[in-house]
């Protein structure tokens, strides 16, 4: 392996580690939130043990979540010092506003936590507001980071490739800015929901009627059931600025080698590289055009626009594509039928297909989230900075980076085994 | 005006406020570092006592203390990109190192409190905890000290100018090794354990409700406090030898002054354990480990890493810096008043409160 696939393996698995623990971070107090609210307008005592046992969960998670968060933020200098020489002066702005952000969230979480006696019942509930509020908006600010890798903004390119007349400002409103912090938002809530939601739904089915786990799954859908909903027409908004500002990166999601008008959408398949085309796939006439530009003669730029050397590894981008919209879909349409059984003023945990349905999808959220992150990532190779610096020459000339990308992942290996013990033994107890 | 405040400019000034972040970085999270080596240290009749307010002390806090060390990254990134790019290539060795620690100190932190209650599991965790709680400090100390000789900055100007360029006068060795693994940052790193594990001592001494226990505290500051002492000038001897430039920074000018300060603080914190004034003791030790801090910043001033790179050669542009020192301003308005906030809710002297804590759990 050389040094730049170990460095791109190592940051690959630092935030895909890092993003799990990120999501459940923003979505978890919105929820705990939720159930003490519940607790202390009614009074029943169910939901404040809802709240307490949702709390130590989180606890757990928000602290893997800062620790392996502090490995992103060294290993930006560690991994990429080309990036951050050439970069730094331009995003640390939103770097910096992230910083505050999540100290506040540490602050008011170590309140939440530690503080139910201590402080007054409003305070609490403003402490857990603090906490919801500061997780989001800490994703916010990273996702503008990457953002402006994808569709860079607020500077002029000197002949020698550095970066002049910088306005970090600009670089935070940078084109894919806004899409991507909403797409990355909505996932956060879609698959916390419905991963908590399908865990309950699961103890529901297995245990019989119960009034904790009715009410933890009736709080867990009414966060993700409708941002499971909405995240396709979130989707459709990325794909369309992706179309205009990112096109190899659309044609590598799409598999679309050529440029063409009336470009038709590929679902499945698998790219072959050398012979420049998919097979297996279905095919719907002008569903790209229509997707990418809501028009079905719309030209759609294909890979041929730029060499060969110039173009992600496609088969990689265009599956993680396929893997993401497929499990994004079943969970919109698990949304759906979860707000139709609501709709019929039916008991949604009694409905044992419903019940079946969100044990099947408790994964997806997150899967799709990192065929998520790969797309985008991958989806920008050979650039580190689209079209400005290649990630080759953003890396750090330290040989033998086999050795610190084997030790990361050992390390989130067995964390992550201790995580997944340690959260399966805190479902269990409730049992 | 003197020469020094006349050339006080926007990147002094963030510099100036990266080494308070850096300041508190030490004072709070070193000190939780510090509780992680007492509870490996706990012995005697109150061993459990002494664990359990180590753990109380330091749960409620711990991660916002932790924030400090991410603040001052990315206000050195920010501000002084091209320092933090050599930073990560020269030290890449010991940084990745104290990511691990830093990993494991806080995941078997939370593994130990909120995780199993089968006490093998809780021992397992508590013994990774401690010993992750000792090997960052020591690396922390590592990079500050290899910073500090100027071994960083010469191992840079060695480095290719392209990545992954072969280049004919530099070793691996040389380059990733040598600036870091060598007698003196080595001692800064004995020094900086020490140095947290004093903090430690005193703020738990400080905050035990306890005369026996708070006198088991005295007893471990005061041992600290000799190992600082020790490490202190034992790091100076090696200096004399393997780093002359320092040990003469260090005792020359302007620096003496801090030095002198350091010495007085030092031999009142001492006083103050020795006559249980716990308070004082607690101004005294927090004085002392900041006047170290800032007596090496002055020493290194105006260099970020010497002997080439200055505050000014590596400083961002004009408009990065204002913006980042609005941020810096604006965020510290929110930042405060809740940083007051969740101290004093959990002031760790509060004995009724402290009773309240065993209430049941979830």
């Amino acid at each position: 392996m050389n040094d730049l696939l170990a460095a791109r393996t190592q940051m690959a698995i630092s935030l895909g580690f890092h993003i799990v623990f990120a999501e459940i971070g923003i979505a978890m107090p919105l929820m705990m939130l939720i159930a003490e609210w519940r607790w202390r307008r009614t009074g029943d005592p169910t939901y404040l043990q809802l709240a307490r046992r949702w709390a130590k969960g989180t606890a757990i998670l928000f602290a893997i979540g800062a620790v392996s968060g502090t490995v992103l933020s060294f290993e930006l200098g560690l991994l990429w010092p080309g990036f951050m020489r050439l970069a730094g002066p331009l995003i640390g702005m939103p770097f910096s506003l992230e910083g505050f952000a999540f100290f506040l969230e540490a602050i008011f979480l170590g309140v939440y936590l530690y503080g139910w006696d201590r402080v007054s019942p409003r305070a609490h509930l403003a402490a857990g507001a603090m906490v919801a509020a500061s997780g989001a908006a800490s994703a916010v600010f990273v996702v503008m980071v990457n953002a402006w890798m994808n569709t860079p903004a607020g500077f002029d390119l000197s002949p020698d490739g550095a970066l002049v007349n910088i306005d970090p400002i600009a670089a935070m409103q940078s084109p894919a800015a806004f899409q991507q912090a909403l797409h990355m938002l909505i996932a956060a809530y879609a698959a916390t929901g419905l991963a908590v939601a399908g865990v309950h739904a699961l103890m529901l089915l297995r245990g019989g009627p119960s009034a904790f786990h009715t009410r933890a799954l009736g709080i867990a859908l009414l966060v993700g059931a409708p941002a499971a909903v909405l995240q396709p027409l979130s989707g459709d908004i990325s794909a369309r600025v992706v179309a205009v500002t990112q096109p190899v990166k659309l044609a590598a999601l799409e598999s679309q080698w050529t440029t063409e008008r009336g470009a038709p959408l590929r679902i499945g398949g698998l790219p072959d590289a050398e012979r420049e085309r998919t097979r297996w796939a279905i095919e719907i006439p002008y569903g790209l055009s229509l997707l990418a530009f809501h028009d079905p003669h719309a030209e759609v730029k294909g890979l041929d626009i730029v060499a060969k050397a110039d173009r992600p590894p496609i088969a990689v981008v265009h599956v993680a594509f396929q893997v993401m919209v497929a499990l994004g879909s079943a969970m919109a349409l698990v949304g759906l039928f979860a707000g139709w059984v609501t709709w019929r003023r039916k008991d949604v945990t009694t409905n044992r297909t419903l019940l079946r349905a969100l044990v099947i999808v408790t994964p997806f959220g997150f899967i799709a989230t990192e065929a998520g992150w790969i797309v985008t990532e991958v989806g920008r190779q050979p650039w580190v900075v689209q079209g400005i610096m290649r990630t080759s020459d953003a890396v750090t000339p330290m040989p033998g980076l086999a050795v610190p990308m084997t030790l990361f992942t050992l390390l989130y290996i067995g964390l992550g085994a201790i995580v997944v013990a340690l959260m399966t033994s805190l479902v269990r107890e409730t049992a | 005006m003197t020469p020094f405040l006349a050339s006080i400019g926007l990147p002094e000034i963030i510099a100036g406020i990266l080494v308070l972040g850096l300041n508190a970085y030490v004072l709070t999270g070193g000190a939780d570092f510090g509780g992680g080596v007492w509870d490996l240290f706990a012995r005697g009749p109150r061993k459990a006592e002494q664990r359990e307010l180590i753990a109380k002390s330091i749960g409620p806090i711990w991660e916002a203390n932790h924030v400090w060390l991410i603040l001052v990254v990315v206000i050195l990134f920010t501000a002084f990109p091209a320092a933090f790019a050599t930073l990560g290539i020269v030290l890449h060795i010991p940084l990745s190192l104290m990511l691990v620690g830093i990993v494991l100190r806080g995941s078997s932190f939370v593994f130990r409190s909120y995780g199993s209650t089968h006490k093998g599991a809780q021992r397992r965790w508590g013994r990774v905890f401690a010993i992750a709680s000792i090997v960052t400090p020591v690396l922390l100390g590592i990079i500050v000290g290899a910073i500090a000789t100027g071994a960083v900055g010469g191992a840079a100007s060695t480095l290719p100018t392209k990545a992954g360029a072969p280049s004919a006068n530099a070793s691996f060795n040389s380059v990733f090794v040598a600036p870091w693994l060598a007698p003196f940052p080595l001692a800064v790193g004995a020094l900086a354990l020490a140095m947290f594990a004093f903090l430690a001592a005193v703020y738990l001494a400080y905050a035990a409700t306890d005369d026996a226990l708070r006198d088991d505290f005295r007893r471990r500051a005061l041992g600290a406090a000799v190992a600082m002492f020790v490490a202190a000038f034992g790091g100076l001897g090696v200096a004399q030898m393997h780093a002359p430039s320092v040990s003469r920074d260090l005792t020359s000018g302007f620096a003496l002054y801090f030095q002198v300060a350091t010495g007085i603080a030092a031999v009142s914190a001492i006083a103050a354990l020795w006559t249980r004034r716990w308070a004082v003791a607690r101004i005294a030790a927090v004085a002392q480990v900041s006047l170290i801090l800032w007596g090496w910043v002055v020493v290194q001033y105006p260099y970020v890493i010497p002997p080439s790179q200055t505050l000014r050669a590596t400083a961002a542009p004009r408009i990065t810096l204002v913006l980042l020192l609005y941020g810096l301003v604006g965020g510290s308005l929110i930042l405060f008043p809740s940083l007051v906030y969740l101290y004093r809710t959990f002031a760790a002297r509060d004995a009724e409160s402290a009773q309240i804590e065993q209430a049941p759990r979830g």
